[in-house]
């Protein structure tokens, strides 16, 4: 399964805090107020709650984004994902 | 991969070796001098063809980033319908100045490789981006061209603000949009939507040039300068330690004493401008200029700004100098940069001050930590590694200030910047 990370827009993003307070175990705030984002695939147990993230932001600059990595825990039978070689 | 060798020139071709110059001739050229050197503009007559060439030239961008340029132009090649080509010599990088040589005295390689590159990736639409309003050189050449019908598309030249970011390329797009020249948030990449929405392909003037040599004389002429990895020669800007600076077009992967011309002593090298790194001496010296080699000591050669910084200088007021102008020329747009630029630039002031608070240095690493990455373009990430390896290899400058002491005994600054540094909001268009 494809899975996701967050990812911030930093021009977009003004420091509200909202993300943080709603998904502490992947963002966490620097000293100026401005979010720092765990950038590994969201684990499939916080995706509820990495969309209700994304859809308080108050100036829409988090967004979950398609990546090619699975999400941890990786299924124990498939190998993981990579991109495709260019 | 294929390789066709370019034939399409008859008497061109046999005219010039694989020695160097490459790109400047010794007095700049008109049109005319131009295609007795040259030959006509050798189109392809088709989009697409170049492109293999260019492939296996292994060329890379010249603007600093160093991206392997065939990958940019299939992805434009690849799109349909209108799409923009932008030739970028805005140069915004203080200390850089081979760009605007090259316009100066090679003008039509430049203009040829917009052409050719235009083609080669059907682009319908083709713009000079440049950092003044030009020279009287780059303005005859222009005019020479639509004169005698050498271009089959018009060039639109538009001036770019004199900011640090001016040349980033979301910064250009946005400016050639009549907007301010700020950069924005990828994605979508300009290759995807740029101007006006549509795929854009930006490249660096020298890029251009290099590839208005390849379409007439080959990849294999173009690999018989540089390394394997990283073919052909670059146009270097030097700042020699007895304070003067020279462009010099050399072979990528040249050790870098070759480059210094004067004899005055040197402290450090700083390899790659303002967002560059430091290296101290003695083991600069025995760098070779190439990628590969740069990158085990965590450097690049970027748009190949040189300084040897001399022994007389002090390099940590250098380097505060520097700092205050990057954070000033932060676009404001992100929270970290914005807040953490400044403090930064802040703490480097008072590192070089007489004395320092016994925080401040750790207080710099963690802010530099804290910016990194976190900026819509590359600004922050750029000032660290330039701050960072500044840390490291003037740290014993740090400790003689911290005593109260300075090594310098020449004052005079050394590291350029611009005469007015430009505050208002205003100044980004």
């Amino acid at each position: 399964m494809m899975s996701e990370t967050l990812r911030v827009n930093p021009i977009n993003c003004t420091g509200h805090g909202v993300c943080a307070e709603l998904l502490p175990e992947l963002v966490s705030l620097d000293e100026w107020g401005y979010p720092i984002v765990d950038p590994s695939p969201v684990p499939a147990v916080l995706d509820r709650e990495a969309r209700r993230a994304v859809a308080a932001c108050p100036t829409l600059a988090l967004r979950l984004l398609k990546s090619d990595r699975p999400s941890a825990p990786a299924p124990a039978a498939r190998p993981p994902r990579r991109a495709p070689a260019r | 991969m294929t390789a066709t060798m370019n034939e399409s020139v008859p008497g061109a071709a046999t005219r010039q070796a694989a020695g160097l110059p490459r790109l400047l001739p010794p007095v700049p050229e008109d049109l005319r001098g131009h295609v007795a050197r040259y030959g006509q503009t050798p189109y392809r007559g088709q989009a697409g063809l170049l492109i293999s060439d260019i492939e296996a030239s292994g060329l890379t961008g010249r603007g600093g980033a160093a991206f392997p340029v065939y990958r940019k132009l299939a992805i434009v090649d690849r799109a349909r319908g209108r799409k923009v080509i932008v030739a970028n010599g805005a140069e915004s990088e203080p200390a850089s100045r081979k760009d605007e040589l090259l316009l100066r005295v090679a003008p039509h390689l430049v203009l040829d490789g917009l052409q050719l590159t235009a083609e080669a990736v059907g682009a319908t639409e083709a713009h000079l981006y440049l950092h003044t309003a030009g020279s009287a050189e780059l303005l005859r050449a222009l005019a020479e061209r639509s004169a005698r019908s050498v271009d089959m598309l018009p060039v639109t030249v538009t001036q770019a603000p004199p900011r640090f970011l001016a040349g980033q390329e979301s910064a250009l797009v946005n400016r050639l949009n009549g907007g301010p020249a700020l950069p924005t948030f990828t994605p979508p990449r300009v290759t995807e939507r740029g101007l006006g929405g549509a795929p854009t392909l930006v490249q660096n003037v020298e890029t251009l040039a290099h590839i208005a040599l390849i379409a007439r004389y080959g990849p294999r002429w173009f690999r018989a300068a540089g390394t394997s990895a990283e073919p052909g020669s670059m146009l270097t800007t030097v700042y020699q330690p007895a304070g003067h600076c020279q462009v010099i077009e050399t072979e990528i992967g040249a050790p870098l004493r070759t480059l210094l011309t004067s004899g005055a002593e040197t402290q450090a090298w700083l390899v790659g401008g303002y967002h560059g790194n430091w290296l101290p001496l003695p083991q600069a010296t025995a760098l070779t200029l190439d990628n590969a080699t740069m990158k085990k000591y965590g450097a690049a050669v970027g748009a190949g700004v040189l300084v040897a910084l001399p022994s007389d200088r002090c390099g940590l007021t250098e380097v505060a100098r520097v700092t205050g102008y990057l954070a000033a020329e932060s676009a404001g747009q992100c929270g970290p940069c914005l807040n953490g630029l400044p403090r930064i630039a802040a703490g480097l002031a008072e590192l070089a001050g007489p004395g320092h608070r016994r925080q401040t240095r750790a207080d710099v690493e963690r802010w530099a930590g804290l910016v990194t990455g976190r900026g819509a373009c590359n600004h922050p990430d750029g000032t660290v590694r330039f701050v960072r390896s500044a840390l490291t290899v003037f740290a014993p400058e740090i400790n003689l200030h911290a005593r109260g002491q300075c090594s310098a005994t020449n004052r005079r600054p050394f590291l350029p910047l611009p005469d007015g540094i430009p505050t208002s909001e205003d100044d980004w268009t």
